[in-house]
């Protein structure tokens, strides 16, 4: 086993973090304030994130991206994360993999925009129906002559306002199978645009000022066969092949503001003076220091093990769902801890870290809730002994 | 025109600097280590030179331990074309004086025969200032120091230099040691597909053996203290007062 970074790993994570801290973080607090990214901030950000090679970067060379090995997107993911999301997600934008799995003309429509930093992409699953069991999802399309007409409604779907297209997940049909019926779920390319498809404002969120998640509503909205992203029937199969790493991405991101809500709070242990001396020396607050230090690696570890699995093949669902959920758990732990050690301070807007306890809620919720995640894990050890 | 860029590693300037219990220096173990930020600025100058046509070939050499390729590392990812890393010493502790280090420049000055040398105009660990005005000296070239703007027309380069009270304007024959400031550019942030490409570029590895340069240390470090902390401020009531304090106890105006 080999635990050390790659030159190139090295430096990936020092521009990317040279990047966050010069170029996003000054912003952190105007988004906050306003819940709004102007859009010259967005293009002025795009083109530094190009020229640093990191818009993208997600993406394989062939077409534009960095072509990084699951671990090295990770450890850009773990910096990127660091800041404001809206801000990394939007000026730094990591097109969603499944847009790979098009057509080479849907690639060319769809892909290399959101790659040129011309539009964005959104995924829309959930339906106020529909959470954790997609497969409950009552949205549907059904065939007419060469085309599809959908209807139905999704909800809490990203950054729906800012896209220039959706992928809908609709159900076309049920087949039977020894465990009962099951819904067939098809992936639709949906153009803003297209007559009977409308985009409304969402619900306010506590996590992620800055970005928002919409109401997506289908009226008998026609789309061509040639919308259909990968095939019919088969919407699963294309998001199992294409979405199972984002468990890991938002492991990753997690890291990051933990490390960072770490670093504030030693300093600030450090730092701080009551009765006499640093607070850091009172076993009070060192030993929470420890505990979150403790925290922070071993979450680490299980993101970048399963990371690592990830390229050689050998990644097990469980593994993607244990650094979720470890990662996701530990930074509302550190967020939380490290607001404590400020004291009154660590509520206070000044500071970064009562967005980052805030930001913390949504992470175990999103990409597979908690509960959803241990089932993930349970299940697994449960059928290696037919249980 | 080939240029040639001297970069070293030093200890990263946002790491809160420890001074050894035994005041021998400074505590490098397991800190985090960076290029020099003025080496950085002659890596950036030197590639707007490849940019604008002036410059084919950008080599960077970087002299102390083995661990300086992954500042080499860095300078072929931010765009330099090849890279000679001189293994001067074993521990990271150990400093290359400027004279040994100047020496070693020129013996590859000699080999590279390159039309510019841009290095930074001192290492932001123990600020010697030296190095680059000694390679100048050894090679019978002319110099210019702490650029903060370069202009290369011909033979001759054009340097604004940031002095004591002011900016002067020199004409240097070329070719000619430039030592760079502050204010010169931006360096760019190393990207990330030139970071991948940065692994297939030549990074030879000699030793200061190789060019016969005697590089023991000539200067004794005696002691090493911490800088005395900062005393505590005082609030002034009114413009009269702060003034009256400036003139009276500080005595600056
Ligand atoms: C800010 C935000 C943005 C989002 N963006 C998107 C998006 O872009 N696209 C998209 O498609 N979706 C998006 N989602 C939806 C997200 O994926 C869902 O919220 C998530 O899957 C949970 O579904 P739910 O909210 O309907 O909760 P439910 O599924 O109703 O869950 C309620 C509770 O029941 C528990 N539960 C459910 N089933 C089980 C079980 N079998 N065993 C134990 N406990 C169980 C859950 O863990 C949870 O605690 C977003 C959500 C949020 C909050
Ligand atoms: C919203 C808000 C409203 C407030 N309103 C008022 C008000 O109206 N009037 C007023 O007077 N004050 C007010 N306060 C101040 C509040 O009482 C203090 O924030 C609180 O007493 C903690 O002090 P501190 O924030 O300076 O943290 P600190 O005392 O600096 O504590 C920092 C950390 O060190 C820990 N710590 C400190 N000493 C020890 C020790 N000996 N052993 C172990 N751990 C230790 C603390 O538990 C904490 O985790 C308010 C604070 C807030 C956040």
């Amino acid at each position: 086993m080999q635990f050390g970074l790659s030159d190139e790993q090295r430096m990936i994570v020092n521009t990317t973090r040279a990047f966050v801290e010069a170029e996003l973080y000054p912003h952190e607090a105007e988004v906050e304030r306003s819940g709004h990214l102007p859009l010259d901030l967005i293009r002025d950000l795009q083109a530094k994130a190009m020229a640093a090679g990191l818009y993208a970067a997600n993406m394989p060379e062939e077409v534009g991206g960095a072509g990084l090995d699951t671990l090295s997107w990770l450890l850009y993911e773990r910096e990127l994360g660091r800041a404001n999301y809206a801000l990394h997600w939007t000026c730094v934008a990591r097109p969603s993999n499944i847009l790979l799995a098009g057509t080479p003309e849907q690639r060319e429509r769809y892909l290399m925009p959101c790659i040129r930093g011309e539009t964005w992409d959104c995924l829309a699953m959930t339906e106020p129906g529909a959470g954790s069991d997609l497969r409950g999802m009552k949205a549907s399309a059904r065939p007419d002559g060469s085309d599809w007409v959908l209807n139905g409604t999704k909800h809490f779907i990203s950054h729906a306002d800012i896209a220039g297209f959706t992928i809908a997940f609709m159900a076309t049909g049920e087949e039977d199978t020894p465990r009962g019926p099951k819904k067939k779920i098809t992936a639709f390319f949906v153009d803003k645009g297209t007559p009977g498809f409308t985009v409304r404002d969402g619900y306010r969120n506590v996590s992620h000022r800055g970005y928002s998640n919409a109401v997506l509503e289908f009226d008998d909205c026609r789309v061509p066969a040639e919308n259909v992203l990968g095939e019919p029937h088969k919407g699963f199969e294309v998001a199992n092949t294409w979405l199972g790493a984002t468990r890991l991405q938002v492991a990753a991101t997690c890291l990051g503001r933990a490390a960072r809500a770490l670093d504030h709070a030693v300093s600030y242990a450090a730092e701080r003076r009551q009765f006499g001396q640093a607070i850091g020396k009172f076993q009070g607050v060192s030993f929470k220091l420890a505990d979150m230090a403790m925290e922070l690696k071993a979450a680490e570890l299980l993101t970048w093990e399963a990371g690592w699995k990830f390229d050689q093949g050998t990644v097990t669902e469980a593994d993607m769902s244990m650094a979720k959920l470890k990662a996701t758990e530990m930074l509302a732990m550190v967020a939380d801890e490290a607001i404590q050690i400020h004291g009154g301070m660590g509520l206070m807007e000044e500071l970064p870290l009562e967005r980052i306890w805030r930001d913390a809620r949504v992470e175990r919720i999103w990409e597979g809730t908690s509960e959803i995640q241990r089932h993930i894990i349970s299940r697994e050890l449960l059928r290696a002994v037919g249980g | 025109m080939k240029v040639l860029v001297p970069v070293k590693r030093v200890i990263d300037y946002n790491v809160k600097v420890r001074v050894k219990a035994d005041g021998s220096g400074v505590d490098l173990a397991n800190v985090k280590m960076s290029m020099n930020p003025f080496d950085e600025i002659a890596v950036e100058e030197a590639i707007r030179l490849k940019e604008k046509g002036l410059a084919e070939e950008i080599v960077v050499v970087s002299i102390g331990v083995k661990q300086a390729q992954e500042t080499l590392r860095t300078a072929l990812a931010m765009g330099a074309d090849r890279a000679i890393l001189i293994v001067a010493a074993d521990d990271v502790h150990t400093d290359i004086e400027p004279l040994a280090v100047a020496k070693l420049l020129a013996a590859v000055v000699k080999e590279e025969a390159p039309g510019l040398v841009l290095a930074g105009k001192q290492a932001i660990d123990n600020d010697m200032n030296a190095t680059g005005q000694m390679l100048a000296a050894l090679l019978g070239w002319s110099q210019a120091t702490f650029a903060s703007s370069l202009d290369i027309a011909g033979d001759k380069a054009r340097v604004t230099r940031e002095v004591d009270g002011g900016l002067q304007t020199i004409e240097v024959a070329m070719p000619t040691v430039v030592t760079v400031d502050l204010r010169l550019n931006e360096p760019r942030y190393a990207s990330l597909p030139n970071i991948m490409k940065a692994k297939k570029k030549p990074l030879e590895e000699k030793t200061a053996a190789d060019y016969g340069v005697d590089v023991t240390p000539r200067l004794t470090v005696v002691k090493t203290t911490e800088p005395a902390g900062r005393k505590a401020g005082v609030k002034v009531g009114s413009v009269d007062e702060l003034i009256a304090k400036l003139k009276d106890e500080a005595g600056v105006i």
